[in-house]
């Protein structure tokens, strides 16, 4: 089946005053799929999610809606809708009133409306609280009505605005699964905007990472975590070492690199680094300690190390380079490393990254 | 002894308290009682009497001076109310809107003015240009003076309503007219009716520009009252003013309850 | 305007949202041009105006009307200085002044006690603060007319204590005083009570944690942190306290005069416009003289905060 794409941004820039929120982003968003554009705050997300729901207008570019130009329609005419971090519901009107208003504008019959507002408040299990007003909920209640208000006139593109923020944790850990699902059912194209990874890892078909007003990467949870393409990416999602290295010799998919703890080893990059210095990434948990490592193998001292139950981090220090390393406690006498000891620490050489300095 | 240990509390605050609310309602409750007085001498108490009312709803310059004061009131608070509501949706929820702060203190300048100045000014305008019409100039002035009032309440509630309200009304395919009359207005409500009731009590009110402005047939209420006060104390005033006593308790009630109801509905 | 703008001013879009506002300030902005600046900048022009021989004025320009605050012309035309204008615009200064501190020194205590009452009775509290407020001011100046005049309650209650028959509380610049306090009040209790209101409680409790003992939190805490409130509460009492005509004319007699009524007396029998235009362009000066004091001051603050 041929994929159409849902939403094309070609070249969008976009400066507040003299602060440049954008500067010539391009990406695509595929029909049906979850996207989600991660980054810090001030990245630029947002602003990217208000100009597709048209509250923001680029300086330049354009921006496509399933291959249409939609820079000059305003926001009311385009079949796009958003899910407010603050949710936005109308304080004055009913919950059915609520989910009700946006089909009321597009025109629909009353019978419609009814069976459609019946159908989305049953979808979110909130059939029994019609008649309220948003008041009356709770955090979790407004997300759903929220929710059901965005998907009743069956948009083309459904925007979140950092939906789940709003949430307590175990609440939060609940509707991502929720999101999932109706964002299956419905088929219908999800654009999520978040600054936490663990979302956007968790419940992604894709992900665009964003800094300083660019796209860093685009690519499957997958391919963020363990291919970041640099060092923006690595740092931002998960935790990582990042190591000073010599290249030797590189090509576009691997370098020849010497760490500072003496090995030269072969490793994978994202694209082709020059020779000199480059930074080597490898996750903590990729990184093994004790007695039989495997593949790369230098001694470190143990400096700190933090019990977190099903976890321990270690803090080791070799020829004056400061390491992170995590190890899952399997057993009860797994955490058997003593501080001020010294630890054979190792890792499998296609497991690290090396990116441009 | 125990609220000396707190903190917050300052000793004797309740007895001054006290104090003070006797010494706002005394003054008012004094000429309440005096109304109810038969004797002609409105201090010498003889005995309970409602007739200083009949002879105050009978007395035809009182109702002639009510009813223009209604009139302008009425006209002033629509012109005030819609002025203000223009500007305020125009200064808050405008893009690109240039001269933002001027605008603003263009529209509460008649505060900033000490009202006798505008008053007299406005006279020599209007006897400048020739305007002869009573009603005319008492409803110009009065609509002038009473934009502000109306204008910061409706102002003070569009700056505390967050955009996304309206912004999740456009996303939802609202035009710009029906997210202004389903979403907007509704939720400026109170702020609205806030603004057009205190813009109604400041023109009912007024006495320095209607005094300098009313002529022989346009004669408001707090003018006719001022030449009542002129001619001495009367126990028919004290009875119009207990009567006006109650209205504005009456009109105050209604316009804060609703004000107040307002705010508990934002409570999400 | 560069091409940039012209394209945008192209799509429609743009167009509107750059020129409703606009469209919704235009009537705002003729009524108070029409309404106050025009006639200020009329009254200006009257101030240095010739009196007209029957009333009203004759244009020109003349320093007759500002002449006339400090000097009398005698019948020769030599200047004698009188004073009478002056002392009116000093009483006017001193009893503004006064009633605004005395509303000031009123108000705090009350608004603190105010803000510390549990939810209901506060609510119940402030409404019966603003409720005066909503009745007609002339009332509440001729409330004090009764219980200050004669035959009124006080007068009886010193009477009966052996006070001289023929006294008088009236027509002295007390009974003004007296009035002026009780009819601007409100306008000062309400913002003060905002203030406090807002004063975050753990700021006080803090203070005292800290060795402060209840003059200190006060002096060093509640009051720095409740000037905003005072400043716009002193404002809303001295502008109308300055330009008072209700109560010096109605307490005061015709003798004790303030700036505002004499303007009055000078329109209302169309007796000497320029003379009275002057006076109010004095008036106007001063006020903007006290109101751009405090602006200032409050910029001042801001930048150091």
């Amino acid at each position: 089946m041929n994929r159409e794409n849902a939403v094309e941004v070609i070249d969008v820039s976009k400066n507040f005053g003299s602060y440049q929120a954008l500067s010539s982003v391009n990406f695509e968003i595929r029909e049906n799929e979850f996207f989600t554009m991660l980054g810090p705050s001030g990245c630029g997300k947002t602003t990217l999610l208000r100009m597709i729901a048209g509250f923001e207008t680029p300086d330049t570019g354009r921006l496509l809606l399933h291959g249409r130009d939609i820079v000059d329609i305003p926001p009311h005419k385009r079949r796009v809708n958003t899910v407010f971090q603050s949710y936005a519901l109308f304080p004055h009107m009913t919950l059915a009133q609520n989910v009700a208003f946006g089909l009321e504008n597009l025109g629909w019959d009353k019978a419609r409306i009814t069976a459609r507002v019946g159908e989305m408040l049953e979808r979110v299990h909130m059939s029994a609280f019609a008649n309220r007003k948003p008041a009356q909920l709770s955090g979790g209640q407004r997300q759903r009505i929220a929710l059901a208000r965005a998907l009743a006139p069956k948009p083309e593109v459904l925007l979140l605005d950092e939906p789940l923020s709003a949430l307590d944790l175990k609440l939060r850990q609940a509707m991502r699964d929720e999101l999932r699902t109706l964002q299956r059912d419905t088929g219908i194209t999800f654009v999520f905007v978040t600054h936490d990874q663990e979302e956007a890892l968790d419940m992604s078909d894709r992900i665009a990472v964003l800094g300083s007003g660019e796209v860093q990467q685009i690519g499957t949870p997958l391919q963020i975590y363990e291919e970041p393409s640099n060092r923006f990416v690595a740092d931002f999602v998960g935790e990582t070492n990042f190591f000073e290295v010599d290249v030797l010799k590189a090509t576009e998919k691997t370098a020849t690199v010497r760490t500072p703890f003496g090995q030269v080893i072969s490793v994978p990059s994202p694209a082709q680094v020059p020779v000199g210095k480059a930074t080597l990434s490898i996750r903590p948990e990729k990184l093994n300690l004790g007695d039989q490592v495997e593949g790369v193998d230098f001694l470190a001292e143990v400096v700190k190390k933090q019990y977190l139950g099903g976890y321990t981090h270690y803090l080791l220090s070799a020829g004056g380079v400061e390491i992170r390393a995590s190890r899952r406690n399997a057993s009860r006498e797994s955490d058997t490393i003593a501080v001020g000891s010294p630890v054979h620490v190792g890792f499998i050489e296609g497991s690290a990254r090396v990116l441009a300095a | 002894m125990k609220l000396q240990h707190d903190v917050k509390r300052y000793p004797g605050l309740g007895i001054i308290s006290t104090v003070f609310f006797i010494y706002l309602y005394a003054p008012l409750g004094i000429v309440v009682l005096y109304s109810f007085n038969a004797n002609r001498i409105t201090s010498v108490w003889t005995e309970f009497s409602f007739k200083w009312y009949g002879s105050a709803l009978n007395n035809s310059a009182l109702m002639s001076a009510l009813k223009t004061s209604l009139t302008v009131a009425a006209i002033a608070t629509v012109m005030a109310t819609t002025i203000a509501l223009l500007a305020a949706l125009s200064i808050i929820r405008g893009k690109n809107v240039r001269y933002r702060k001027l605008s603003e203190t263009m529209v509460n300048l008649p505060l900033l003015l000490p009202e006798i100045v505008l008053a007299v000014a406005t006279l020599i305008l209007f006897s400048l240009i020739g305007l002869q019409n009573g009603m005319v100039k008492l409803v110009i002035a009065h609509s002038a003076f009473c934009t502000p009032f109306a204008f910061l309440p409706i102002r003070a509630r569009l700056q505390g309503m967050p955009l996304d309200f309206e912004e999740a009304a456009t996303d939802l395919y609202a035009s710009r007219w029906i997210v202004f009359r389903r979403v907007t207005l509704p939720l400026i409500f109170p702020g609205l009716f806030a603004g057009a009731m205190l813009a109604f009590l400041i023109s009912m009110d007024d006495f320095i520009t209607s005094n300098m402005l009313s002529s022989g047939g346009t004669t408001t209420l707090p003018v006719y009252i001022f030449s009542l006060i002129r001619a001495g104390t009367s126990p028919e005033l004290n009875a119009i003013a207990t009567m006006l006593i109650v209205a504005s308790l009456v009109l105050a009630t209604v316009a804060l309850t609703v004000a107040g109801r307002g705010q508990r509905t934002d409570a999400t | 305007m560069s091409e940039a703008t012209a394209h945008h001013a192209d799509t429609p879009r743009r167009r509107r949202q750059i020129n409703l506002p606009y469209v919704g300030l235009a009537p705002a902005w003729l009524l108070m041009i029409f309404a106050l600046i025009i006639p200020i900048l009329i009254i200006i022009a009257v101030s240095f105006a010739v009196r007209g021989a029957y009333g009203g004025f004759d244009w020109g320009f003349d320093l007759s009307g500002y002449r006339q605050i400090l000097f009398n012309e005698g019948w020769t035309g030599e200047m004698e200085f009188t004073p009478q204008y002056l002392i009116i615009i000093l009483r006017t200064i001193l009893l503004a002044t006064v009633t605004t501190v005395l509303c000031l020194i009123l108000a705090v205590p009350v608004a603190y006690w105010i803000a510390g009452q549990p939810g209901h009775r506060k609510s119940v509290l402030v409404f019966l603060v603003t409720l005066p407020f909503w009745m007609s001011m002339i009332l509440r100046v001729y409330a004090w007319m009764i219980i200050l005049g004669k035959d009124g309650p006080l007068l009886r209650f010193f009477e009966f204590f052996g006070a001289p028959s023929g006294m008088t509380f009236m027509y002295n610049d007390g009974a003004t005083l007296a009035a002026m306090v009780y009819t601007y009040i409100p306008l000062m209790v309400l913002p003060v009570f905002a203030s406090i209101e807002k004063l975050d409680g753990t700021l006080i409790e803090a203070a005292h944690d800290l060795y402060g003992n209840r003059w200190t939190t006060l002096r060093r805490v509640i009051l720095p942190l409740t000037a905003p409130g005072i400043a716009s509460g002193g404002i809303l009492v001295f502008v109308p306290a300055f330009g008072a005509v209700l109560e010096p004319t109605l307490m005061g007699g015709g003798k004790q005069m303030m700036m505002g009524s004499l303007i009055q007396l000078q329109f209302g029998g169309g007796r000497n416009w320029p003379f009275g235009a002057a006076i109010a362009m004095i008036l106007m000066m001063l006020v903007m003289l006290v109101l751009v004091g405090l602006a200032l001051r409050s910029a001042r603050n801001e930048v150091e905060s």
